[in-house]
């Protein structure tokens, strides 16, 4: 089946449209293509209006959770005499999850320039942004894009108007998924053991030092200055009513052309694929997640389920972080879940009891099953670990911990059934490697970009 | 026999000696003044001390906790929680093959195995010469150019068993290496340095290896109205120009 729109009527480049001219990354470029025009109207405005107009732009948090950005901004009290903070998370871990890493890499200043519009907007003098410490590469370009933006002015002394400094510091975390948990962000930005706090209180009226901060994902602030830009109703031109905007899709795993599409909320898996080549030759289509492993997989029924807020919430999943990771007929859906759940004790802070021992009992139960001596009974202790563990444990790693077990009972019971029956893996992994099919296999995929 | 195996307290860990003290203490006190309350630089404090011994030291820690006014008690609470700290020296070239799901399947699972056969070395062991150590990581956010494999903490995308071997070889070999996504390799500790904050002041460091690969790229050309590669085309492939209808 072929899509009835032209890939271009489809996709909608911004964030990543400036990412195949010379030297991306740099000031230059970045203004070449109208960078920091946002920030120069947000300064014209009252702050207030700033984030009245981002919270009527509809924008919502590409974090994971889809919290509207412009209503959280609104939660900072004002006059309180407290230093407000800016926090935003680029810890991105979650599996599947590859926007925010690939966006700072190739254009470091929109994030800046979001920052700065948004500590305008809610008060703040102080900027931090949580980097995840394995992408070294993208730490290299953050720390010579900041140094650009304090030469250029946008940041430092001043910055933000006469006696209204912004100072961004850039923080390279140390490997834990646990830290893109905002609040466990936080304690690890403080300097101690990445662990989530109680909430209430929220980040915005006790977060960093126990003051007001707001906390968002990269994309998020990358998207406000294409709002300030070019306005709230272009904004809203785009995706559905009550998910708006433009997001950057990740196609990932066992499709012809995986990578970075951005689109208007709303696209489709089936659209996508139709325009990007499909599957890789020969295969179809097994089970995909919709945003990240934590949330619950999807199969080909759910093909046509537009990916916003909305749409994948009521197909039972989450969009998440846009993570589409893809798998075909060749993967054993039991191993790919024991691999998840490895990573789910593995990342567990150990805080709280459901969460750091159920899932080193899951791990036991699907290692098991996956080795083929699983015994009758297993699949429903899977299930009573998973249940009291989802919505049990203190933060949502726990719940996501409890996502591909459940889902991938739901959908495939009966494969983790015959791993039982037969005391095997019926499957080989050889056949879904990347190479299993080489002959077939197109070179793009190790083609390499070099611009001068 | 250590110490704390006949059950003793462990003696207080020896300090750095008094230049390397005065250099280290220089750097900590730039990278506290980044942060209103002087605990925030505790993480990049101990990227400072692994940049200069390839491991957190019982003296590393006990540096930290001087610049800090903690307890060592504190520190190696911190320390002890994210991976990326290391217990025991790394390689001078740090090799990270990203076993989680996507990457597994698609081949990650296999690359680590044979890397491990090839050196002859376990997960988190380092090879007799001191100049690879191996690590199975987590999802490293670049999914989408699985399998990926890190050295240093830069990105290898699109790695196979062979491209894997030949690698480390090279990487044993001294000679130069690139990644695909990140600059010329510099070593562990020079790498843990630019992660406790201080740019990397090679030459032409931050522009090297362009934007980004194909994948990254994928959707901008896409929609600029280029065919992708393996796609029935009823475009003509025109880089870097407006979309030519075929
Ligand atoms: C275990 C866990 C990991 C998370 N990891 C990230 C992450 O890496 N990046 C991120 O932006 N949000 C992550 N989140 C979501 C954050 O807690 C938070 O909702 C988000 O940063 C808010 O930003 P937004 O409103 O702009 O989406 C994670 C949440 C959990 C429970
Ligand atoms: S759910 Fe897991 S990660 Fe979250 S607080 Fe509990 S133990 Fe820690
Ligand atoms: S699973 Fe390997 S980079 Fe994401």
């Amino acid at each position: 089946m072929t899509s009835a729109e032209p890939a271009e009527k489809l996709l909608s480049p911004v964030l990543s449209a400036s990412w195949d001219d010379r030297r991306p990354w740099t000031l230059d470029t970045y203004r070449r293509h109208g960078g920091y025009d946002g920030l120069r109207t947000a300064l014209t405005m009252a702050p207030d209006d700033v984030i009245a107009l981002v919270k009527e732009s509809g924008l919502r948090g590409r974090g994971g959770a889809g919290f509207p950005t412009g209503l959280k901004w609104q939660f900072i009290p004002q006059n309180d005499g407290k230093p407000h903070y800016l926090v935003v998370n680029a810890d991105e871990s979650e599996p599947g999850t590859c926007k925010d890493i690939p966006l700072l890499f190739a254009n470091p200043h929109s994030l800046i320039e979001g920052m700065a519009i948004a500590s305008w907007a809610i008060r703040c003098n102080h900027a931090f942004i949580y980097l995840r410490g394995e992408v070294v590469p993208v730490l290299r370009r953050l720390q010579a894009a900041v140094a650009e933006a304090y030469a250029a002015g946008f940041l430092g002394k001043d910055a933000l108007g006469e006696g209204n400094d912004l100072d961004i510091t850039v923080h390279a975390g140390a490997g834990a998924y646990i830290c893109g948990e905002e609040t466990a962000l936080l304690d690890s930005l403080e300097g101690r053991r990445g662990q989530p706090r109680l909430r209430p209180p929220f980040p915005a009226v006790a977060g960093l030092y126990a003051c007001p901060t707001v906390v968002n994902n990269v994309e998020s602030i990358a998207s406000v200055p294409p709002i300030l830009a070019r306005g709230k109703d272009w904004f809203k031109s785009l995706g559905t009513e009550k998910s708006p905007g433009f997001t950057l899709y990740s196609l990932s795993g066992h499709v012809t052309n995986p990578g970075q599409y951005e689109a208007p909320l709303g696209i489709t898996l089936r659209q996508l694929l139709d325009i990007t080549g499909g599957i890789r030759a020969g295969h179809r289509l097994k089970f995909w997640t919709p945003g990240g492993s934590s949330t619950p997989m999807f199969t080909d029924e759910h093909l046509d389920v537009p990916l916003d807020y909305e749409g994948v919430g009521a197909a039972g999943s989450m969009l998440g972080t846009k993570a589409l990771q893809v798998f075909d007929e060749t993967t054993c859906v039991v191993r790919a879940v024991t691999r998840w759940t490895e990573f789910y004790a593995h990342e567990s802070c150990g805080k709280c009891t459901p969460c750091r021992e159920g899932t080193y009992w899951l791990v036991q139960l699907l290692k098991r099953i996956e080795a083929g001596q699983g015994v009758p009974g297993d699949l429903e202790k899977l299930l009573d670990i998973a249940d009291n563990i989802n919505g049990k444990s203190f933060c949502a790693l726990g719940d996501g911990a409890a996502s591909p077990i459940v889902s991938s009972l739901q959908h495939f019971r009966a494969e983790y059934e015959q791993h039982i029956n037969e005391h095997r893996c019926p499957f080989d992994p050889a056949a879904s490697t990347v190479w299993a099919d080489r002959a077939s296999v197109h070179e793009s995929a190790t083609e390499r970009e070099v611009h001068a | 026999m250590s110490s704390t195996e006949l059950g003793l307290p462990a003696l207080p860990a020896k300090p750095y000696p008094p230049d390397v003290e005065r250099r280290l203490a220089a750097d900590a006190a730039e990278l506290i003044a980044r942060y209103p309350h002087s605990r925030s630089a505790l993480l990049p404090l101990l990227h400072l001390v692994q940049a200069e011994e390839g491991f957190v030291s019982a003296t590393g820690i006990r540096f930290c906790a001087e610049q800090l006014d903690l307890t060592t008690a504190e520190v190696t609470a911190v320390a002890t929680f994210y991976t990326m700290y290391r217990r025991r020296p790394a390689g001078e070239y740090h090799v990270g093959v990203c076993t989680n799901t996507l990457c597994a399947v698609l081949g990650g699972d296999q690359i680590f195995d044979e890397l491990k056969q090839h050196l002859e070395i376990e997960n988190n062991r380092t090879t007799e010469d001191g100049a690879v150590s191996i690590e199975r990581i987590e999802c490293n956010a670049a999914c989408d150019y699985a399998p990926v494999v890190m050295v240093n903490w830069e990105f290898f995308d699109n790695q196979t068993p062979e491209s894997a071997r030949e690698l480390v070889d090279r990487l044993r070999a001294g000679e130069e290496v690139r990644p695909t996504r990140g600059a010329k390799l510099c070593s562990f500790k020079e790498t843990s340095r630019i992660l406790a904050g201080f740019a990397d002041e090679r030459e032409g460091a931050v522009d090297e290896s362009g934007a980004g690969g194909a994948p990254s790229l994928a959707g901008l050309r896409l929609a600029k109205g280029e065919a992708l590669p393996g796609t029935p085309g009823a475009k003509v492939v025109s880089p870097r120009q407006e979309g030519t209808e075929a």
